[in-house]
């Protein structure tokens, strides 16, 4: 079977991650905003399936796609959409800006011209017949304490906001 | 010119999915065929629903389109198509007209990992069920916008509810899920499967069902999945988000014509998505009831005759109703139109008799059979359960599905455990 990973899909994919984001700070309407934002996400979420990696992107569309920006949606579309229109979309901290634009974008040059010394090259191996049982003997065995760490760093934050939220309980 | 013959006979001998064996003509062929397929049933829906509804309430239904009301579907759709398509003056266009786009779109694309058969799905993906989950979460996304586009009240609060609603009974749908998925990890490698026909053919290999699987465990997980998916498509008793006593008609109230037929659409096909998950995960998908209890060859010839067999058996109910029309001549030609009908589903029920195409639509009859009893339960639900309140509804999805979940999630898991490490070390 032909692989469907063809530049062409890369190039089509990252293009609509690029427009989507430009579109998410651009827009006057936050409901704009958020849903552009979705749309860099599922794009993002196609990416994933290139690089042979169908269970993050699954999550990724559950999680980020279907939860995150449903609840994202639900605050915004309450919140006055007159009022933020009016208010002042740039704060012109153009200075800081431009160091951290130099910055990044020096590091991805860096990155871009040495790569193949900070990230050795792989054969790539297409498994995605067994893609989320090995990503399940990653996490439940190699990775098994960073990722109880993170567990439990999201349920201190889950509690947190309970207290916060909560004046009595 | 051969070569192309060749391209498209080649798929006939391989024993796979089109997505699998990587035919794009077979894959268009099958989704064609799921799309009018869904098409159909839809219409079916739309005629059942309001048949079987009225004769709960005792009344007729549908009588006057065409006999005993066949062709009011079609009426309604003709009606919808040509109805003036009328945008709100204040509405948001863009989000507006993107709306019902969005949810038909999640509505159908989820049928892509739908198995109807061993080999007759349009592909099987390693993260089956996690896509079904995934892209059929993405048509509240549509249900948002569209609420908040039409920029209106009784839109806006429809909007809000079902969005709560939908994220709310997804985590326990979630949970039940995983509590299935567990159950395919008991074979001898002790690793389970994602996907769709992986489910299924796990079941087969088990030799149980499911929903019978370390009774009650896999009832209960089946139980609060069969309570979450009516939720989620948000269909009485828990329609709060177009709910017509309160809000006239939720989400979609500014919207007309085609754009509300579109959402029409996507509900009745999110239905028979979700109904189809069901059944994949609990009720053994394509298998025939009892495959290894009753599997001698005369049984196998048995339960081969059913779909045929259902088909004439509405070719029978055509040809009785038929003769029991009023003799008066004015309705000669709906008596005509009745019995022609009863004609062809007898046709299609004479031609599922040869053994060469009953054996190749066999798992897609049963599978269609399981789906169709849970859309009869979605119309019983309608016509007999009152409309929960919003808090009784949450009150439902988080304090009583969402620990049950959780606790049959535990359990399974730790039975599991025990099965694989004492009882079959």
């Amino acid at each position: 079977m032909a692989p469907v990973a063809t530049p062409f899909f890369f190039y089509l994919f990252a293009a609509i991650m690029v427009i989507g984001g430009i579109m998410v700070i651009t827009r006057k309407n936050p409901v704009h905003s958020a849903l552009a934002l979705i749309v860099t996400l599922l794009a993002q979420a196609s990416v994933y399936l290139m690089l042979y990696a169908p269970f993050v992107a699954g999550v990724q569309i559950i999680l980020y796609a279907g939860g995150i920006m449903v609840l994202f949606l639900f605050v915004i579309m309450l919140v006055s959409i007159d009022r933020s229109i009016r208010e002042r979309q740039f704060n012109s901290q153009w200075v800081v800006g431009l160091i951290a634009a130099t910055a990044l974008g020096g590091l991805f040059i860096a990155v871009y011209t040495k790569g193949t010394n900070i990230f050795p090259e792989h054969a790539l191996s297409i498994v995605e017949s067994d893609n989320t049982q090995q990503v399940a003997t990653m996490l439940y065995g190699q990775y098994m304490f960073p990722f109880e760490i993170a567990s439990l760093l999201l349920l201190v934050a889950i509690i947190g906001a309970v207290v916060m939220a909560k004046k009595r309980i | 010119m051969g070569q192309v013959v060749q391209y498209i006979r080649s798929y006939l001998s391989s024993d796979q999915t089109p997505g699998a064996a990587g035919n794009m003509f077979w894959a268009l062929v099958y989704i064609m065929l799921v799309f009018g397929g869904l098409s159909v049933a839809v219409i079916a829906m739309n005629w059942l629903e309001r048949k079987i509804l009225a004769h709960m309430q005792v009344r007729l239904g549908p009588m006057r389109v065409g006999p005993h009301g066949l062709l009011q579907p079609i009426a309604d759709a003709i009606k919808l198509l040509l109805k003036e398509d009328i945008m709100p003056a204040e509405a948001d266009g863009v989000v507006f007209w993107m709306a019902p786009f969005i949810v038909v779109l999640a509505a159908f694309t989820v049928f892509v990992v739908v198995p109807f058969g061993p080999t007759h799905a349009i592909t099987d993906m390693n993260i089956g069920i996690l896509f079904m989950l995934g892209v059929s979460s993405l048509s509240v996304l549509g249900i948002v916008m569209a609420g908040w586009a039409s920029n209106s009240h009784y839109p806006l609060i429809g909007a809000l509810r079902s969005s709560a609603q939908m994220v709310s009974y997804e985590v326990a749908m979630g949970l039940a899920v995983v509590s299935a998925i567990l159950m395919t990890s008991l074979n001898a490698e002790g690793t389970g499967t994602l996907s769709m026909i992986g489910i299924v053919q796990a079941q087969q290999a088990q030799g149980e069902w499911f929903i019978f699987k370390f009774f009650p465990l896999g009832l209960i997980a089946f139980f609060i999945f069969a309570v979450a998916m009516v939720a989620e498509t948000n269909r009485a008793p828990f329609d709060l988000a177009e709910a017509e006593s309160e809000l006239t008609a939720g989400f979609h109230t500014e919207y007309s014509g085609f754009r509300w037929s579109l959402f029409f659409l996507a509900e009745y096909s999110a239905m028979i998505a979700v109904s189809s998950i069901a059944v994949t995960l609990w009720l053994g998908g394509w298998l025939r009831p009892f495959p290894n209890l009753l599997n001698s060859s005369t049984w196998d010839l048995v339960f081969s005759l059913f779909p045929g067999v259902t088909f004439l058996l509405f070719a029978a109910m055509c040809f009785y109703n038929a003769v029991r029309m009023p003799k008066h001549p004015l309705f000669r030609i709906q008596t005509i139109g009745l019995a022609g009908f009863g004609v062809v589903l007898g046709l299609i029920g004479l031609v599922l008799f040869l053994p060469a195409v009953s054996m190749r639509v066999q798992d897609i009859f049963w599978f269609a059979a399981k789906v169709a009893g849970f859309m009869y339960l979605y119309i019983w639900y309608r016509g007999t359960f009152p409309r929960y309140r919003f808090d009784q509804l949450m009150q439902m999805g988080w304090k009583v599905l969402l620990p049950m979940g959780l606790g049959v999630l535990i359990l399974t898991a730790g039975v599991a455990l025990l099965q694989q490490r004492i009882w079959h070390p």
